[in-house]
């Protein structure tokens, strides 16, 4: 019901508006600060060492001590290796056996389609633990135990499902027109596919692949479960065993350069892609 | 009801000027139809007036208030969308009565209101169903009830029936102008169809690039449009222009073969482009009097009207139109187009009309 | 030609399938079949069948209660609280600013890092001598001395919370902003036009138009939370008080080597997200039906 009679001057608005408008930024203001500060003091605190780092100077104090150390520790670069080809290899397995399968789920019209699909998001949100010893027993088949590949494998577990779902609702995106095309002119599905539908879907795959390499550089429980040995550990893993001799000698400086180590490249390639994650985040829970 | 007064209105986007120092004045009761090519600012000139964006400079009054900076929901209006906007989830009663129930307004008084709208609109039997479950039409009604139920002071529409099919459109059409007769309220209404804007408006605002071309009734701006883009935009189909030039030595204009125009001296605003409508022109013999000479290109016979295309030049082809059959002439036939002085409008460099009689004194046609 | 359709799926979808019975039903099938045995993990090839007596034990077990009695509580609240602040934050980025893009972007910081580095970087900011927010809280005259946040039983399973809103918060503001865009902003114009303040746009427009998202949301973070490893395992290591279901199964599994026991409280932890994600979804379909 639109009522003029018991409104307040134009004055008033206006200043009300002003204040709406500053509470606006105030609230974003706010809201960055709580995303970003830890992060910004991890990288502070990992430029200080010693006295400095019990200081509580919010600006960096450039001493890259902690990093040097870190750089010569070879347990933890033997980590940044582990964890790189990890989780380069298992993405871009999910990648290639999750893109035939997104176009067979996005694409082709059969009738347990839908069944799998649900299928597959089910195993994307049944807890990790639940396999464990199944796969440990897999594992142990495989000659895997204690290697790297134990991971690529069993990573399989956590990337599949998400690949799947988010390719294949980017393929549902494109336009059937084009394959019509394809298809009349006699092309193959999986000519298609290589030839029609990839060169289209380069950034959604690049996405895609980036948040699959994140799943894989982030695991932990696979990681600390399957590998013994400190030369195979990956970054979380090593990361979350970095202790001092005690309590009090905590190594905080090294531990947030370690942090800052692993996340930096990361976060600059979320950035760098992030109005295709979020697309690749959301797709699925939105529709489905 | 209210009056509506807009000052040195402007807004931009970023770098980009979307309205420029509108000013404009609309006088209580008054049907006023906002027309222009895409992109010209219709839109956000509207919702600068419901409050819906912010204007960057001037101010804006309704009902001689200052409202520039009152919120949309303090502004005593009704906005009927492009795309409806009905709220999804509601059924098309509480979609109507919403805003009443918002205002905490009696029960008894908000069924009252909403039968009588339901009623009006002939929409009593669908007040259970979504929106989705409503033909395009049918929406389009529900979204006028929903602005009538709240007895604005002001209603904006923002192209409400482009969504429409041809024959729904007309209808719809009719049932607002006779809204508008029954309740009198000021109303503004967006459209790009100018059959839409000249039957509906008492008066026709023309905007381009963000600026008033011209404002006044739809016989004023068809007879005598103050610019060359006023004449080109209303018609159809459009006017014909051509370019024409003044000797100065002998007085004469010139302009496509066959077209000579004696005036009486050079004024100071010197025409450059002529301009004929479609149906102020007629197919005549080549050679014949007066007429501009040009070769036949095709005809068109819409039933009702027919249309012909005749080439003056490489690059100039003129519509005529008519009520009478256009065919019986061959391609490429050379024939004339005969016109008449009263039909003949002239625009000077800025685009700006010249008035044949008073700028040029009597104006004398000669045979070439 | 619907045959050969078929046919053709099937063979791209082959390698997805055999994956996931790889890597998914044939351990997960295994462990269900181990928790009816006394194997171990050291030589799993000799068992013998003890029927229910696994699950008995685990059932007996008080820790395992705890470690359900602390999953529950960890998920109920800090999804509870994600939701109302991914909700209340993406209301805000919902609206027109300068920079937004960049905000959405920045957001996903916290999202994007190992759970391990955010425990790390908390740890350290919640370190009761040398931590920045006890050293804030002192200065502000809330505090005498530090706490040990991280190391303080009875506060512990409240920090891990408080840790995890941090970390997840920025997916429950993506998912949420993903489903107010959904919304055609006219909805919202065409309520303000007719008078409809914006509390009760809030309320009546905004909230039942963005619950699907919210739902699914929902159910997403809580499927997570019911599973959470990491968090607890760096923060609390093996502290009781906020030790997990996941944790709890693991430490039988790996710890004590008691793959009979372990695979009988993973099977436990299945078995009861299986049922609260029944439980959700079937709300979550009971809602749609009636809207
Ligand atoms: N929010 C916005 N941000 C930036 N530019 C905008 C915005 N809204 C409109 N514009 C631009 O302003 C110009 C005028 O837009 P407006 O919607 O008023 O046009 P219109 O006359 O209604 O066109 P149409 O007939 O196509 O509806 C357009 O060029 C448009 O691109
Ligand atoms: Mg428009």
């Amino acid at each position: 019901m639109t009522q003029t009679s018991d409104r307040y001057s134009n004055r008033t608005y206006r200043r009300l508006k002003a204040l709406k408008r500053i509470g606006l930024y105030a609230g974003v203001t706010l809201v960055l600060i709580y995303m970003l500060f830890p992060y910004y003091w991890a990288i502070i605190s990992s430029t200080k060492t010693r006295e400095s780092l019990y200081s509580f100077s919010l600006v960096p104090s450039l001493d890259f001590s902690n990093y040097i150390s870190l750089f010569n520790n070879p347990i933890f670069m033997g980590a940044i290796v582990n964890s790189a080809i990890i989780a380069i290899s298992s993405s871009v397995l999910s990648l290639v056996i999750s893109l035939l399968a997104a176009y067979a789920l996005g694409r082709l019209h059969f009738k347990l389609s839908r069944i799998i699909l649900i299928c597959v998001l089910m195993i994307s949100v049944f807890p990790q633990v639940v396999v464990l010893s199944g796969m440990f027993e897999v594992i142990g088949w495989l000659g895997f135990y204690n290697r790297p590949a134990a991971l690529i494998f069993s990573y399989l577990l956590l990337i599949l499902p998400f690949t799947t779902w988010v390719l294949t609702s980017f393929i549902r995106d494109l336009p059937v027109e084009l394959e019509e095309a394809a298809l009349i002119d006699g092309c193959s599905r999986m000519r298609i596919l290589t030839h029609v539908l990839l060169p289209l879907m380069g950034p959604a795959i690049a996405s895609t692949g980036l948040l699959a390499f994140i799943l894989a550089w982030n695991e932990f429980l696979f990681a600390l479960t399957f590998i013994l040995t400190d030369e195979n550990r990956t970054v979380p893993v090593a990361i979350g065993l970095l202790t001092g001799s005690s309590r009090y000698e905590y190594p905080f400086g090294q531990i947030m350069a370690a942090s800052v180590t692993v996340t930096l490249p990361l976060l600059i390639l979320v950035l760098i892609f992030q109005r295709k994650i979020v697309a690749g985040l959301t797709s699925g829970a939105v529709k489905g | 009801m209210a009056s509506v007064t807009l000052k040195e209105v402007s807004k931009s986007f970023g770098a980009f000027d979307v309205l420029q120092s509108i000013d404009l004045t609309i006088e209580d009761g008054e049907f006023i139809v906002f027309v222009g090519p895409s992109g010209c600012g219709k839109s956000t000139l509207l919702r600068a007036i419901a409050g819906l964006v912010p204007v960057s400079k001037g101010d804006v009054f309704i009902g001689g208030e200052q409202v520039t900076d009152v919120p949309a929901s303090k502004r005593g209006i009704a906005f009927v969308f492009q795309s409806y906007a009905l709220y999804p989830h509601m059924n098309v009663a509480r979609n109507i009565s919403f805003a009443l129930e918002t205002a905490r307004m009696a029960k008894a008084e908000i069924r009252q209101r909403l039968t009588r709208v339901a009623d009006m609109l002939k929409i009593g039997h669908l007040l259970d169903r979504r929106p989705k479950q409503l033909s395009g039409g049918q929406r389009q009604r529900v979204a006028i009830g929903r602005a009538l139920v709240s007895q604005p002071q002001l209603f904006l529409f923002d192209e409400p029936l482009s969504n429409l099919d041809a024959d729904l459109r007309m209808e719809m059409r009719f049932e607002i102008a006779k809204l508008h007769a029954e309740i009198g309220t000021t109303m503004i209404y967006v459209t790009h169809d100018q059959t839409e804007a000249m039957t509906l408006a008492d008066r026709i605002v023309i905007l381009n690039h963000g600026r008033i071309e011209q404002v006044g009734t739809p016989r004023e701006l068809y007879d005598r449009p103050a610019n060359r883009f006023v004449a080109g935009f209303l018609g159809s189909p459009r006017m014909n222009f051509a370019p024409v030039h003044t000797d100065t030595s002998s007085g004469l204009l010139h302009g496509p073969s066959g077209f000579v125009f004696a005036t009486s001296g050079t004024g100071s605003s010197q025409p450059v482009t002529l301009g004929l409508r479609p149906e102020a022109l007629e197919i005549v013999e080549a050679g014949t009097a007066q007429s501009i000479s040009g070769t036949f290109e095709r005809a068109e016979d819409l039933g009702y009207e027919h249309i012909a295309y005749v080439r003056l030049s490489d690059d100039l082809v003129w519509t005529i139109r008519s009520t009478e059959p256009l065919s019986g002439h061959a391609r490429g036939q050379a024939v004339g187009l005969g016109w008449q002085i009263k039909d003949l409008y002239l625009f000077n460099e800025a685009g700006i009309r010249v008035d044949v009689e008073a700028a040029r004194g009597p104006v004398v046609a000669v045979q070439s | 030609m619907r045959n050969r359709e078929t046919r053709t799926a099937w063979l791209f979808l082959l390698p997805l399938l055999v994956a996931l019975a790889a890597v998914a039903v044939w351990p997960l099938v295994r462990n269900v079949y181990f928790s009816f045995t006394n194997a171990f993990l050291d030589n799993p090839s000799e068992y013998s069948f003890v029927g229910l007596q696994n699950f008995i034990t685990v059932m007996e077990d008080p820790v395992f209660w705890g470690a359900v009695t602390n999953t529950m509580i960890f998920t109920l609240i800090s999804v509870s609280f994600e939701t109302v602040l991914g909700f209340g934050i993406a209301l805000l980025l919902h609206r027109a600013f300068a920079g937004r893009g960049l905000v959405r972007a920045a957001i996903l910081v916290p999202w994007a890092m190992p759970m391990v580095v955010s425990a790390k970087i908390w740890e350290w900011m919640l370190n009761d001598q040398f931590g920045l927010i006890n050293k804030a809280l002192i200065w502000l005259g809330f505090l005498d001395k530090g706490i040990a946040w991280t190391a303080d039983s009875s506060l512990i399973l409240g920090t891990v919370i408080f840790i995890d809103i941090w970390v997840t918060t920025p997916f429950m503001v993506l998912l949420i902003l993903a489903g107010l865009q959904l919304i055609p902003e006219e909805i919202y114009e065409a309520a303000e036009v007719s008078g409809v303040p914006a509390w009760k746009r809030l309320w009546s427009i905004t909230l039942p138009l963005a619950a699907p998202a919210i739902g699914v949301a929902v159910l997403f973070r809580t499927l997570d939370a019911l599973r959470m490893f990491d968090l607890s395992y760096v923060i609390a290591a093996n502290n009781e008080k906020a030790m997990t279901m996941s944790i709890y199964a693991r430490d039988q599994l790996i710890g004590f080597q008691d793959l009979g026991v372990g695979s009988a409280a993973s099977t436990w932890v299945f078995l009861i997200v299986g049922l609260i994600a029944i439980l959700i979804v079937s709300l979550l379909r009971l809602d749609r039906s009636t809207a």
